[in-house]
């Protein structure tokens, strides 16, 4: 119980740490100004976010091959995790888009893709309430999961086939793409920051959905009897 | 060679199931028709702007019947308790989903074939020089459509609120297909009139990438 409340407070307050460095330490950006500093913010909660949907997706596939619950308990929680990290995403990139493009949204292959992610996965939560058997539940959801994991790379693809507005990357982008260093430097903490505080929320969500299962066990067991 | 034959049979059994009755068929093009006519009040269907929506408005259609029509193709085997049978009297029970898919891709597209020339004429433009390119774009297009909609019939069957389950899954999945062969129609109902290439390789692209799925991980959808 110690060791999850260090844990939950060292996580806070590496957020905290994060705020302060990107508004104080990182510069601001030339033509933005202010408003970029969201960057950091919405660009490390969604590659926290995808890196919860792997963890979702390897997770099934696990359930799927050992059937072991455990494994099916960390598939639901990364997915929950993950749905409100993108849904971080999907309110904190539109706060920034309008005043930068003009415009709240645009069905752009990134912004759509992140968009069709994140109603697969509510889809994925919606589907585990429908089914009554706990096993079948599991196993449904597990090859849900996976479909809808292969699925959002051809969404991606499809989509920037047809129209792309979203920025070009500029971390791992082209040639000429790239962050000034202390840029650079602020967003990787930000970066490993939500990692933390996704691993974070992931332990306390897994916990509870093991509290969950002991508490059925011991009703079937008092019923039983 | 043998989960071609008994896919074969079954797909046989499948075909002779709906041409007994014509339910499914009958049912889901005056659903398509509908929709047609229904979203045809939503702009004004003139044929510039019938290019523009035209195919949109067609394959959100298809989309829409697909949902239904796919519903019943296994619920039909839990209500008999036929598909304990399917299982046991197939070597590979991807065989099940061949036929499935197969049978669905038939529908489908007989569906779509018929609502082309109602369409054509109820919005005043012409596929004819088009026509194989239009059958490339509805055969792909309703083969992914049928692949990953045979494989989330299986698990909707077995959840409650299934009728409202299957488009709710299906529907996003299905993103990929309506983007490109939307996009790829219009470009086969423009003045000058071309095939997308690129979009035929994304379309096949997406039904080889889910048919590999589905074979990987068919079995367990079927389990017991």
């Amino acid at each position: 119980m110690m060791k999850r409340v260090l844990f939950g407070l060292v996580a806070i307050g590496l957020v905290a740490c994060a705020a302060y460095a990107s508004f104080y330490i990182a510069p601001e950006e030339r033509t933005m100004g202010a408003i970029q500093k969201i960057f950091y913010f919405h660009a490390s909660t969604a590659w926290a976010g995808e890196t919860t949907f792997f963890v979702c997706f390897l997770a099934n596939l696990l359930y799927i091959w050992k059937r072991i619950p455990q494994f099916d308990w960390l598939g639901v929680t990364c997915a929950e995790v993950g749905v409100a990290c993108i849904t971080v995403v999907l309110i904190t990139g539109p706060i920034w888009a309008k005043p930068v493009w003009g415009i709240w949204w645009t069905w752009d292959a990134r912004l759509t893709s992140t968009f069709v992610l994140w109603i697969l996965y509510i889809c994925y939560l919606l589907l585990r309430t429908l089914v009554d058997d706990p096993d079948r539940r599991a196993l449904l959801s597990a090859l849900f999961g996976v479909f809808a994991f292969i699925d959002v790379p051809i969404v991606f693809g499809a989509i920037r086939w047809w129209r792309t507005q979203h920025p070009a990357p500029v971390i791992m982008g082209g040639p000429d793409s790239g962050l000034e260093p202390t840029m650079k430097a602020v967003f990787f903490f930000n970066v490993a920051v939500m990692h933390v505080f996704a691993a974070f929320l992931i332990m306390e969500r897994y916990s509870l959905e093991k509290s969950k299962h002991d508490v059925e066990l011991l009703q079937h067991e008092s019923e039983a009897r | 060679m043998a989960l071609l034959a008994n896919a074969a049979v079954l797909l046989g059994k499948e075909v002779r199931t709906e041409f007994r009755s014509r339910e499914l068929l009958s049912t889901t093009m005056v659903f398509v028709l509908i929709v047609v006519v229904v979203f045809s009040f939503t702009f004004d269907p003139t044929t510039n702007e019938s290019r523009r929506f035209g195919p949109g408005l067609l394959w959100m259609a298809f989309l829409f019947a697909a949902s239904l029509m796919l519903q019943p193709c296994f619920l039909r085997e839990q209500v008999n308790d036929t598909l304990g049978a399917l299982r046991l009297a197939v070597s590979d029970p991807f065989a099940i989903f061949l036929a499935k898919i197969c049978a669905n891709t038939l529908f489908l597209l007989l569906t779509e074939l018929l609502m082309l020339p109602v369409f054509a004429a109820l919005f005043n433009v012409s596929f004819r020089v088009q026509l194989p390119g239009i059958l490339l774009t509805f055969f792909l297009g309703s083969l992914g459509i049928s692949i990953v909609g045979t494989a989330l019939a299986v698990i909707s069957a077995q959840a409650r609120m299934r009728e409202l389950l299957l488009p709710l899954l299906l529907l996003p999945l299905l993103t990929p297909i309506l983007v490109v062969s939307t996009e790829v129609t219009i470009r086969l109902m423009q003045p000058e009139p071309y095939l997308e290439w690129q979009g035929i390789g994304l379309m096949a692209g997406f039904d080889v990438v889910f048919l590999t799925v589905l074979w990987l991980f068919g079995e367990y959808l079927l389990e017991e």
